[in-house]
């Protein structure tokens, strides 16, 4: 089609963006916005001061940190902290334990919100719809110091609520709290209990997106409940779905720390001292700087690999993507 | 919607599909309402618990009322001076942590919200990498400490101050709710960029702000980690750590005991119990009582947020 034209239009018919725009139009455009700059500048001191300085900082990792040297004065040491972890007798216990808690996350915590968004989904009264959301979701304002307050009145061995139901059952009284078995489940629970019924707003908000024709259309053609929840809701918010797993897994490992650390007790930190827990006790307990941001390190990186890997696995099974 | 041809069969289809929906359906209500119970009843039993005779409470006596009534836990909360003093402190660090975050973040999410802005994108992206990668919490604690910041209010309201998610969210209500041609309009009439900000797209954008200011609210009075690692000065705890002191603390120190306990030291024990089960009515109160309220805002925040 440009070959019809004539030379001299199709100078201007390349594209816009191929064209270089002088410098000093580009500067009149930026001292234009002055007022947006001024407008950003809190906030993107807050990111350089509060984020990039403390990236930045980072390197003591690699460096024997001490307090007059600084972050770019104290003696490099390559990789000594991180061999030091890796070789320490609590490397694997407090891997295993982020991983364990991980991974119960994603596959139990994780789907619980969609079954809930699902099934309040179909729900024919608008009122008990609304009445349910707002019961379910509650918890989330609990704070998690109160959470875990509740956890250890209620699951107290001798007057806690839980143990009393046992008991009037013919059971013996379980140290719920002191005991490394039960960590897991209980911060399982706890979880669910608080934070399920928050995060399935999220998915009733996009289940209400979805277009009412194709369910009237598989009413027609005489399609279950079961069925439509399965081949119209289902699909149909499954991009969320992907998304929030994929952040989920970006998150991996920093899940629940503040959890984790009201709910240790010196009974069953065997099961419950994480990695973020143990760099709060390493280091800002016992102020071994270097050793914990090493530690630090460790964990964000294996994060950021983690989410790099399911964004591209998600990439080619032709799902929605973070980027 | 029957097919004809196929008669008493259809019909009988029919029925037998009706009977698997309401089989579901019955299904899901039980479901949801056996959900509603596991959230409720934890709550209610501290309520119940907290106004019940503690020794009915140790012996298993309270399930579904309360018994023996008594406001000794609240009176013992109400004479502790660390809760005032806490609660106090909350107030302070939630008023001006919300000042602060909130106004940060409008006015940020509103500057990268300007596709006319340049720089904009590279811009956004310094805010995003700060998502997915981070510096970790002992880096965080030594530029606090580097900045002269520790215990004072200033290192509880602002590390956490601004969120990149909840930036994404405001600037994203901004692309969509306030339409170029207002802004041409008014600059033609001579309004400048703060001008416009302030004047037009503030105004416009009143449930947004609500949202903001209550999500900050929720999050500076349920936080505790920051002021737990950069506070060391009692009366400036705020009421998280308080409660922290006295729930968990005091249970850890007092659970390994068993046995050889004196009569009153069991007795001293129970009204403890007593009291923390006061204690977490006291303290989750006053959001539970603005939930209602919030409500709205909340839902209406998180349909800005799945949008993206």
């Amino acid at each position: 089609m440009s070959q019809s034209k004539p030379a001299a239009l199709r100078r201007f018919s390349k594209s816009p963006k191929k064209r270089k725009v002088p410098f000093s139009l580009q500067l009149k455009k930026i001292l234009a916005a002055w007022q947006l700059y001024v407008l950003l500048i809190p906030a993107l001191a807050y990111i350089v001061i509060f984020k990039y300085w403390p990236m930045y900082g980072v390197q003591i990792a690699f460096r024997n940190y001490n307090p007059t040297d600084g972050f770019t004065g104290s003696q490099w040491v390559g990789l000594k902290h991180f061999i030091r972890f890796v070789n320490s007798y609590q490397f694997t216990e407090v891997l295993g334990n982020t991983i364990w808690i991980a991974v119960l996350g994603l596959l139990i915590a994780f789907p619980v919100p969609i079954i809930l968004a699902l099934l309040v989904n179909g729900l024919q009264s608008e009122k008990f719809k609304k009445f349910t959301q707002t019961v379910l979701y509650s918890p989330a304002f609990i704070s998690t110091v109160v959470v875990v307050g509740m956890m250890f009145v209620l699951l107290s061995p001798r007057s806690g609520l839980v143990n009393n139901a046992i008991q009037l059952a013919g059971g013996e009284p379980i140290f719920f709290m002191g005991s490394p078995d039960w960590f897991r489940p209980v911060y399982l629970i706890s979880d669910i209990w608080q934070n399920a019924g928050f995060s399935m707003i999220v998915y009733l908000a996009a289940l209400a997106g979805i277009d009412p024709a194709l369910h009237d259309a598989a009413k027609v053609d005489g399609a279950s409940k079961l069925q439509r929840m399965r081949h119209i809701d289902l699909p149909g918010i499954m991009p969320m779905v992907t998304v929030l797993f994929i952040l989920a897994i970006g998150n991996l490992l920093n899940v629940g720390f503040e959890k984790a650390l009201l709910m240790q007790t010196p009974l069953n930190l065997a099961n419950s001292e994480i990695i973020q827990t143990y760099v709060y006790h390493a280091g800002l307990q016992q102020a071994q700087f270097s050793y914990s941001a090493a530690i630090g390190l460790f964990n964000s990186v294996l994060n950021l690999v983690l989410l790099l890997i399911f964004n591209r696995v998600a990439r080619r099974a032709n799902q929605a993507t973070l980027w | 919607m029957i097919n004809r041809q196929s008669g008493g069969k259809s019909k009988f289809r029919l029925l037998r599909e009706r009977y698997a929906d309401r089989t579901f359906t019955i299904a899901a209500v039980t479901i949801l309402i056996l959900s509603i119970l596991a959230v409720v009843y934890p709550l209610y039993f501290i309520v119940i618990a907290s106004i019940s005779d503690p020794n009915a409470v140790y012996e298993g006596k309270v399930w579904l009322f309360p018994s023996g009534v008594t406001f000794e836990g609240y009176q013992r909360i109400l004479t502790d001076g660390r809760i005032w003093s806490g609660l106090t402190n909350t107030v302070i660090y939630t008023v001006l942590g919300t000042a602060i975050s909130v106004s940060t973040i409008l006015c940020g999410a509103y500057a990268l919200s300007r596709k006319d802005m340049p720089g904009r994108k590279f811009l956004m992206l310094l805010f995003v990498i700060t998502m997915f990668f981070d510096g970790g919490l002992i880096t965080k604690y030594l530029v606090v400490k580097d900045l002269g910041m520790l215990n004072t209010v200033w290192a509880v309201v602002l590390p956490g101050a601004v969120g990149v998610w909840n930036l994404i969210i405001a600037r994203s209500f901004f692309e969509h709710t306030i339409p170029n041609e207002l802004r041409e309009a008014a600059q033609m009439d001579g309004a400048n960029d703060f001008r416009f900000f302030f004047q037009m797209v503030l105004p416009l954008s009143k449930p947004l702000i609500m949202l903001m200011i209550m999500v900050h609210v929720v999050a500076n009075w349920n936080s505790f980690f920051d002021a737990l690692i950069f506070l060391n000065d009692d009366s400036k705890y705020p009421l998280q750590l308080v409660l922290r002191n006295i729930l968990i603390q005091s249970d850890v120190s007092s659970t390994g005991t068993t046995g050889g306990d004196i009569a009153s030291y069991a007795a001293a024990q129970r009204i403890a119990e007593l009291t923390k089960y006061a204690m977490i009515v006291v303290s989750s109160l006053p959001l539970m009582i603005a939930l209602p309220f919030m409500q709205k805002h909340f839902t209406k925040g998180m349909m800005i947020g799945a949008v993206k």
